[in-house]
């Protein structure tokens, strides 16, 4: 589903590379978590993904789309398939939580018959079921986050990246969160996941992948938190 | 297809959501391009008017040839034939000197003293060729035919052929204010112009920065170019529509309020009464002018904008 080859990235020819020669292969289905000191280049990678950066070298491979053949215009496309959740939620804040649901349909020009068969399925899903005209103010962070995870997958993509999604939020909310992660896993997502804390990764029981200074320094299944 | 509708539907919706939402610093590119639109549409009118009066002046302006009373009648009617061979000589009639009272006598009927002193002249009074030039500017060309001296020994050395010159006259400062106008509205046109489409882009500028968030996010979505752009464009076009109307209705003001208000026909050189009248038979075909302008300016500018502002090429 995601591979990596030796990819590196340098974002500054002074510095040292953010990521240097990772290599990656994550099967369909699963769960993996990316551990790792604070710019051990965990964002990096997931960036290199979503195609936000490119990759200095090396070769990515995500649902058989070769990303050094993928053209600009052909971005957007890409980012239809993989589902993102960032640890500030990135809602629009002008917007309801159907409506920021419903953008990410508006988006790929579904109908509005149909959208409003799809968000209520999705909302059951995240248990947001009620929410609908509420304005993202007016939510818990665990709620926005739902909402923010809601969005990512209403397109049903193959793959569920997060980057830190339970960053802001407190220990009851954080799990609310990554239990909504589980079930959508389970539902045949591959999901991707960073996280800082300890406590997730060990009650998780996944793959964890450590990476420290640029570099994948273990990578282990069924793995509890060590950095 | 369906969907590319419903997208453009959305694209059409949102920058119009937009539009309201940025109505402060939308105000400053629609007074700007109102502006622009109404020195065109009053280029455009103001000239028509002109043309008209040059068109007018000029229908009145003949040469009038008076005759030697010992003209023959085959000399008279070989000298019409040559004159009427010229080539800027539309028509060529000859009235004589019976005709000529009469004619004075029908327009100046009622007033006793002047008809009694037409009778006693009558005889004084020459019969004329009245010549109707093809192209007013070009009566020299007659002039120098009625010059040469075959003709000369023809016409009554007592009065001299009349060129109405007062019209001409006229008819040349209407055709320089036409010039001027034509030269100053073009470059007003293309000032204003300029400075219209670098407001709009700066506003548009100022409206990608204000919604930067929202748009990394559509980035981050998936949305396509044209998802992210439309609604600038679409925003950007609603200015150069208000300001069409805008302009239109000021123009309007402008003429009729004038042709009213001063109890004027004319304002110097400007026939207003034609002005109004023209304005207002021709008004939907100059809105439709100005609309199509101002959807020119507001979408070319727009499209330069986001096109510098909204970066689409990846790292
Ligand atoms: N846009 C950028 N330009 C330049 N350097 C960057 C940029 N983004 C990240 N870096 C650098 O790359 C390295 C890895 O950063 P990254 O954000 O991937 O770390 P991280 O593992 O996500 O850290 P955190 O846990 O704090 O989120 C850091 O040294 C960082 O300073
Ligand atoms: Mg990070």
């Amino acid at each position: 589903m995601i591979l990596l080859d030796r990819v590196t990235k340098t974002y500054n020819r002074d510095m040292g590379p953010a990521l240097d020669r990772i290599s990656l292969n994550v099967e369909p289905k699963e769960f993996v978590i990316v551990v790792g000191q604070s710019g051990a280049g965990k964002t990096t990678l997931l960036r290199l993904l979503t195609r936000e950066e490119r990759q200095t070298s090396g070769k990515i491979i995500v649902g058989g789309v070769d990303y050094d053949k993928l053209a600009d215009k052909d971005i957007p496309l890409l980012r239809r398939k993989i589902g993102v959740v960032f640890q500030d939620f990135k809602l629009l804040p002008n917007r309801n939580v159907f409506e920021n649901i419903a953008f990410a349909l508006e988006i790929v020009g579904m109908g509005k018959h149909e959208i409003y068969r799809t968000v209520p399925k999705v909302l059951e899903i995240v248990n947001l079921t009620g929410k609908e005209k509420s304005m993202p103010m007016e939510l818990s962070g665990g709620e926005r986050q739902r909402v923010a995870i809601a969005r990512a997958v209403v397109r049903q993509p193959k793959i569920l990246i997060a980057d830190e999604p339970t960053g802001n939020l407190d220990p009851k909310h954080a799990w609310d969160v990554i239990k909504v992660l589980e079930k959508i896993n389970r539902f045949g997502t591959t999901v991707l996941l960073t996280t800082h804390n300890k406590e997730i990764v060990d009650k998780l029981k996944r793959r964890v992948v450590t990476i420290q200074d640029g570099k994948i320094i273990r990578d282990r299944a069924n793995a509890a938190y060590k950095i | 297809m369906k969907n590319r509708l419903v997208t453009l539907i959305r694209i059409v919706r949102t920058g119009s959501v937009n539009f309201t939402r940025n109505l402060s610093l939308a105000a400053a590119a629609m007074a700007v391009m109102g502006v622009t639109l109404s020195i065109i549409l009053f280029s455009i009118v103001a000239g028509s008017a002109f043309n008209n009066s040059i068109t007018q002046l000029t229908n009145k302006l003949n040469v009038s040839v008076y005759l030697n009373s010992s003209v023959t009648a085959p000399q008279l009617s070989l000298f019409l034939k040559n004159l009427r061979a010229q080539p800027n000589v539309k028509k060529a009639t000859y009235h004589s000197k019976a005709q000529d009272l009469a004619q004075a006598e029908s327009q100046n009927a009622g007033n006793k003293t002047l008809l009694q002193g037409l009778s006693e002249t009558s005889g004084v009074i020459p019969a004329k060729i009245v010549v109707d030039p093809l192209n007013a500017n070009k009566i020299q060309s007659i002039k120098n035919f009625l010059d040469l001296p075959v003709n000369r020994a023809l016409e009554d050395p007592q009065t001299p052929t009349s060129y109405s010159g007062a019209e001409k006259s006229a008819i040349d400062k209407i055709a320089h204010a036409t010039n001027v106008i034509r030269e100053a509205g073009v470059v007003a046109v293309i000032v204003f112009a300029i400075i219209s489409m670098l407001i709009i882009f700066n506003t548009i500028r100022m409206a990608i920065f204000n919604r930067r968030d929202e748009i990394s996010i559509m980035r981050l979505l998936g949305a396509s170019t044209w998802f992210i752009r439309g609604p600038f464009v679409v925003e950007s076009v609603i200015y150069g529509v208000i300001s069409a109307l805008a302009s239109v209705f000021f123009i309007d003001i402008l003429f009729a309020g004038s042709a009213n208000g001063l109890q004027a026909s004319s304002l110097g050189l400007l026939d207003i009464g034609y002005a109004n009248q023209f304005f207002k038979s021709h008004l939907w075909i100059l809105l439709l002018l100005q609309l199509m302008i101002g959807i020119l300016i507001g979408a070319v500018s727009s499209v330069i904008a986001t096109r510098r502002y909204l970066k689409f090429k990846s790292k």
